[in-house]
């Protein structure tokens, strides 16, 4: 009996884990917490063997501030956690992003508010990805459907921290994290690695938040000689705080247009049958799936639907959107929430075209009946 | 069983090259309540990830019999074990009784394979996949040392499954 070739049959969780590995993690901490323990499980148990540590803090809290630790000094790091501990991380990711610290944080959403559902499915930390942490700023955070995308998906919120400094959200939910499908890793020279631009100066002559031309400055790892400050307070290019009016105006607008700038190559959908559709379905995550079944069922009963999927969801595809709003009358957005990416189209349609929900509250699915039976309706 | 649907869906997936998926559901017990192990195997591309109007259900206890036979389509397989579901749910469904639990203890020797016992039973009377590919995939995933007691669980699965049809 010959097995397929270097396939494997594996959860959401573990092609996280091994895409992670691919990207060139090295550094995991956390405080496990279902649906998202098996990431931790796999780095506990692998990253020993590859010259990597794995350590379980005393909480959600440390565990992120260990993370930022870890790269400071040079070190791809990640967590993994889910609605409860991500609400804890939410301070240090913040911090994450003012003293830009490229690292990445894997949610697998549950059921929410509070401890909600630990073992079924939601995709209600949407926004909460989006403005969890106060202040002004950008956030990038990706949202993949398959077992496939996860893999890839992982190594790509490694590449966007690492180049453009700053902390990456990956935002499974529990059915996509938990079920199984075949994982094909794809040979280790088909995929590009990128790596955080490290200073070429002297250490006397760096400046660890220096004005580059691209909006992000080189960052030098702890330890190897180039001494700097690092703080979540307002910093001039030192690194060092400021009150100044006009360096603190100057670094704020940095931190959200290094994100801006370079939209194009941050963000990533995907569409299906749009060009003579009716109705455009908008959706991500596990609920994709669901959409991209009803997608086929309206077909087969020569219904026009496509499907409009966003792999980046924060920033959102946005300029793609508009440009469909132009033409077609009629947007479902499906989503395990009360309509949190509802919002965003909303405002990205700008009342051209109606934008409708169909969503569960309850752990499960979105049945793909239900998405056929509301496109039936507003046609 | 949740390992069992695994192994099912992995000798569809990597010994058949099929489209597979398994996923599962469990309440937030640590230990007991029931759960479910969800297999869906099929020639075309599978999105919706949860098994509805299911072909076969497998139950070894009353409470995910008497829970989850409504997902069963019409003239679906029902495999229960013998000793343990003694209400039959109402509708019409093919349902194959078998001593799975008992054979597991007094034929293989230990109870705790009873799930690749159900696993050799579920093939041999449903054919979803082969023999040559359900043993590859159980000796692929079970614990170095079991091998010869995991064959032999999957060989009684399969006598007790031949006994009935």
């Amino acid at each position: 009996m010959e097995p397929k070739k270097n396939a494997l049959f594996v959860q959401g969780n573990h092609a996280c884990f091994l895409g992670a590995v691919r990207a060139g993690c090295q550094f995991f901490a956390g405080y496990p917490i279902t649906p998202s323990t098996e990431i931790a499980e796999l780095c506990a148990s692998e990253f020993p063997k590859m010259g990597g540590r794995f350590i379980q803090m005393e909480d959600e809290i440390a565990a992120m501030g260990a993370v930022i630790g870890a790269s400071l000094t040079g070190l791809k790091s990640m967590t993994a956690t889910s609605g409860p501990g991500f609400s804890l991380k939410q301070e240090n990711i913040g911090f994450a992003i003012m003293a830009e610290v490229p690292c990445v944080i894997v949610d697998v959403q549950r059921g929410g508010p509070s401890t909600g559902l630990p073992t079924q499915s939601s995709q209600s930390d949407v926004l909460q990805a989006r403005w969890g942490t106060h202040g002004d700023h950008e956030i990038i955070a990706l949202a993949p459907s398959t077992i496939p995308e996860i893999y890839t998906a992982t190594i790509r919120c490694f590449n966007l921290a690492e180049r453009y400094r700053t902390p990456v959200i990956l935002l499974l939910d529990e059915i996509v994290g938990h079920m199984r499908e075949v994982l094909v890793e794809p040979p280790a020279d088909s995929i590009e690695i990128w790596n955080r631009t490290r200073p070429t100066c002297s250490p006397a002559e760096y400046l660890p938040y220096r004005h580059t031309e691209s909006g992000i400055p080189e960052m030098a790892d702890f330890g190897s000689g180039y001494r700097y400050h690092v703080t979540g307070l307002c910093h001039d290019e030192t690194g060092f705080p400021t009150n100044d009016p006009k360096k603190i105006d100057r670094h704020v607008r940095r931190l959200i247009s290094k994100i801006g700038r370079h939209r194009d190559e941050i963000i990533e959908y995907s569409t299906r049958a749009i060009e003579d559709a009716d109705v455009v379905l908008v959706s991500y995550g596990s609920s994709a799936r669901s959409a991209k079944r009803a997608l086929d069922d309206a077909r087969a009963a020569g219904l026009k639907v496509g499907l409009f999927k966003p792999m980046t969801i924060w920033p959102f595809p946005e300029e793609a959107l508009r440009l469909l709003a132009n033409r077609v009358r009629n947007f479902i957005v499906c989503e395990t929430n009360m309509g949190q990416m509802k919002l965003e189209v909303e405002r990205i349609v700008g009342g051209k075209a109606a934008v409708h929900l169909v969503n569960t509250l309850n752990g499960e699915p979105i049945t793909p009946q239900s998405i056929v039976d509301r496109i039936r309706e507003v046609m | 069983m949740i390992l069992a649907g695994l192994i099912l869906a992995e000798a569809a997936a990597i010994y058949e090259n099929k489209n597979a998926t398994q996923s599962q559901s469990y309440g937030p017990e640590a230990r007991g309540g029931a759960s479910k192990s969800e297999v869906i195997i099929s020639d075309e591309d599978i999105d919706y990830p949860k098994a509805t109007n299911i072909d076969l259900l497998l139950a070894l206890t009353q409470e995910s019999c008497s829970k989850y036979a409504v997902d069963l389509k019409e003239n679906g397989i029902l495999i229960i074990d013998a000793d343990h579901v003694k209400q039959l749910p109402k509708g019409n469904y093919r349902v194959f009784s078998l001593p799975i639990l008992t054979a597991a203890q007094d034929k293989v020797g230990k109870l705790i394979v009873a799930n690749i016992v159900a696993l050799g039973a579920l093939v041999e009377i449903s054919k979803v996949v082969t023999s040559e590919s359900i043993e590859a995939a159980v000796l692929s995933r079970v614990p170095r040392g079991t091998e010869e007691l995991n064959r032999k669980a999957l060989t009684i699965g399969i006598e007790i499954a031949r006994a009935a049809l």
